[in-house]
């Protein structure tokens, strides 16, 4: 895991040097002109948190039910970056809308959802922090129940017709517009990989942590 | 004087509306800093993300040192 | 022999009902309280010329219905934790799930009374007309009570060891349970309306259902490792 940690950081930082520049390069969206161009990281952040979500739910019932320490490990890990990119996708898709929708915020279904995830991962922070010995398991359940309701937040836009695109809009990029396709997905690789380095940077302080609990333990003997 | 004041004024206000024909049409709420913002935001959140890694783990590494200094005086 | 489930969780629904029965504490305070949050949202709903804002109504139900199922759940805990009865519980021979189906029904009996109270007071105070379809308002009122109190019940049992339990059951279980609040008021609302829109309302109860299921099933699967020191 070490060793890949160094190339992985140099790939993330090349792609996230080169992706403002491609995006800069891309053609304009035909009714959103310029301000559409926040669409590239504002879906691959969201990408990102379904990775993180789903790392925190799996991780989450692992250390349930199996009592593995490295898996609440990921499992803290993941739900701090669920609340980083949640919070980036809102605030993005607040200044989108501000422009494409006239106002800061609109109480639709996907967006209510989405705030609703971030506050159910703010609050595993929460209780972990002030929840007393045995949060871990409290925050564990927050998890599972936060991914659980994942799956209705991504289908939350085709149920309800609100202002909010709806989930053809990326089904049918591929064909109608390549370049932005193939730019959306580069700019979501490259939100997943700087996932996976954050993860293992917050893993390996869960784990520092941990030693220093056995070393104060050890020490009390 | 007083006249041919009113005179001006009165010219300038417009019969009604008036048909702008050719030329930029002004965008209402320009789109530009909105984008800066976007991504400017996306990378202060992850300096901001990192540098608290970091000073976690300088925090945890100090609290390691003085235990390990602790255990060697004890012995 | 080890007693079924079913009957693990109908004497634990006895137990509770029998002991509320005599002092009729929780019952009580709890109404007063939701009462006083109806009264509440009147005064500031209410504008000047003393009609009701429009459309406020089912959103002043569900929400005095949530903050004072939240009061019951936290009551109904504290006590288990006072007499210390809830590790008894767990320690009987007796299915965890069976013991938290048993805490969850009287939780659900105790808000049903509570709305039975809420309902017509909201509608008589909000000038709603919440009985035109009365089999469809039960229908929402009863899913989302049950999605409420299933993740409720969990939280709130788990929690009962924790020194901060007052606080964080409100911060852990109100994100949760957004989609069923969002869900119950989005349906009473439908019914509100003038013709009462029914597609809409069923539209609403069938996404109740999806996350009853949902919520139910988790709940029930991570309570025994949940609740297990």
């Amino acid at each position: 895991m070490k060793k890949l940690f160094v190339p992985l950081a140099v790939i993330v930082a090349a792609m996230f040097v080169a992706a403002p520049i491609a995006i800069a390069r891309a053609d304009y969206e035909s009714t959103m002109l310029l301000v559409q161009k926040i669409f590239y990281f504002h879906f691959a952040t969201w990408m990102a948190l379904t990775v993180a979500i789903g790392v925190c739910g799996v991780a989450s019932v692992i250390y349930l039910f199996k009592g593995s320490k490295a898996a609440d490990w990921y499992a803290a890990a993941s739900a701090e970056l669920c609340v980083i990119f949640g919070v980036f996708g809102l605030f993005s898709g607040s200044l989108w809308g501000r422009k494409a929708w006239g106002v800061w915020w609109q109480w639709d279904a996907r967006v209510t959802m989405a705030t609703m995830l971030v506050l159910v991962f703010l609050g595993y922070l929460m209780v972990r922090k002030y929840g007393g010995p045995g949060s871990e398991k409290l925050s564990a359940a927050m998890g599972i129940f936060g991914a659980a309701t994942a799956p209705f937040v991504y289908k939350s836009v085709d149920w309800w017709r609100t202002i909010h695109p709806q989930t053809t809009v990326m089904k049918t990029l591929g064909e109608k517009w390549p370049g932005a396709w193939m730019l959306v997905w580069f700019c979501s690789l490259a939100f997943i990989l700087l996932t996976v380095l954050l993860l293992v940077a917050r893993v390996h302080l869960e784990a520092m942590r941990s030693r220093l609990d056995d070393m104060y333990l050890a020490a009390e003997e | 004087m007083i006249s041919s004041l009113i005179v001006a004024v009165l010219q300038q206000i417009p019969e009604g509306f008036e048909r702008v024909t050719g030329g930029q049409q002004v965008e209402q709420i320009p789109a530009a800093p909105l984008v800066v913002a976007s991504y400017a935001f996306f990378l202060l959140l992850m300096v901001f993300y990192l540098w608290t890694i970091w000073r976690r783990i300088g925090k945890v590494e100090t609290d390691m040192r003085a235990l390990e200094q602790r255990q060697g005086q004890k012995r | 022999m080890r007693p079924g489930f079913v009957t693990v969780a109908l004497l634990v629904l006895k137990k509770d009902l029998a002991i509320e029965f005599k002092s009729r504490e929780i019952v009580y305070t709890t109404l007063f309280f939701a009462v006083a949050c109806v009264m509440i949202f009147s005064f500031a709903f209410v504008m000047e010329e003393g009609v009701p804002v429009e459309g406020a109504a089912a959103g002043i139900l569900w929400i005095a219905v949530a903050f004072s199922g939240t009061l019951a759940l936290g009551r109904t805990f504290e006590r288990e934790r006072y007499s210390e009865t809830l590790r008894a519980l767990l320690l009987a021979p007796a299915s965890r799930a069976a013991v938290y189906a048993g805490k969850l029904l009287g939780m659900i009996l105790m808000m049903a009374a509570t709305e039975i109270v809420l309902t017509p007071m909201v509608a008589f105070f909000f000038h709603a007309p919440f009985f035109a379809r009365p089999l469809l308002l039960v229908a929402l009122l009863g899913l989302g009570t049950v999605g409420f109190a299933s993740v409720g019940t969990l939280f709130a049992a788990m929690l009962v060891r924790t020194r901060t339990r007052d606080v964080l059951l409100p911060i852990l279980l109100y994100p949760i349970t957004i989609p069923v609040i969002i869900a119950g008021v989005r349906g009473t609302a439908a019914l509100l309306q003038s013709p009462p829109e029914e597609p809409v309302a069923t539209l609403w109860i069938g996404l109740l259902t999806a996350f009853d299921v949902v919520f139910l099933t988790l709940a029930l699967w991570t309570f025994e490792p949940l609740m297990t020191e």
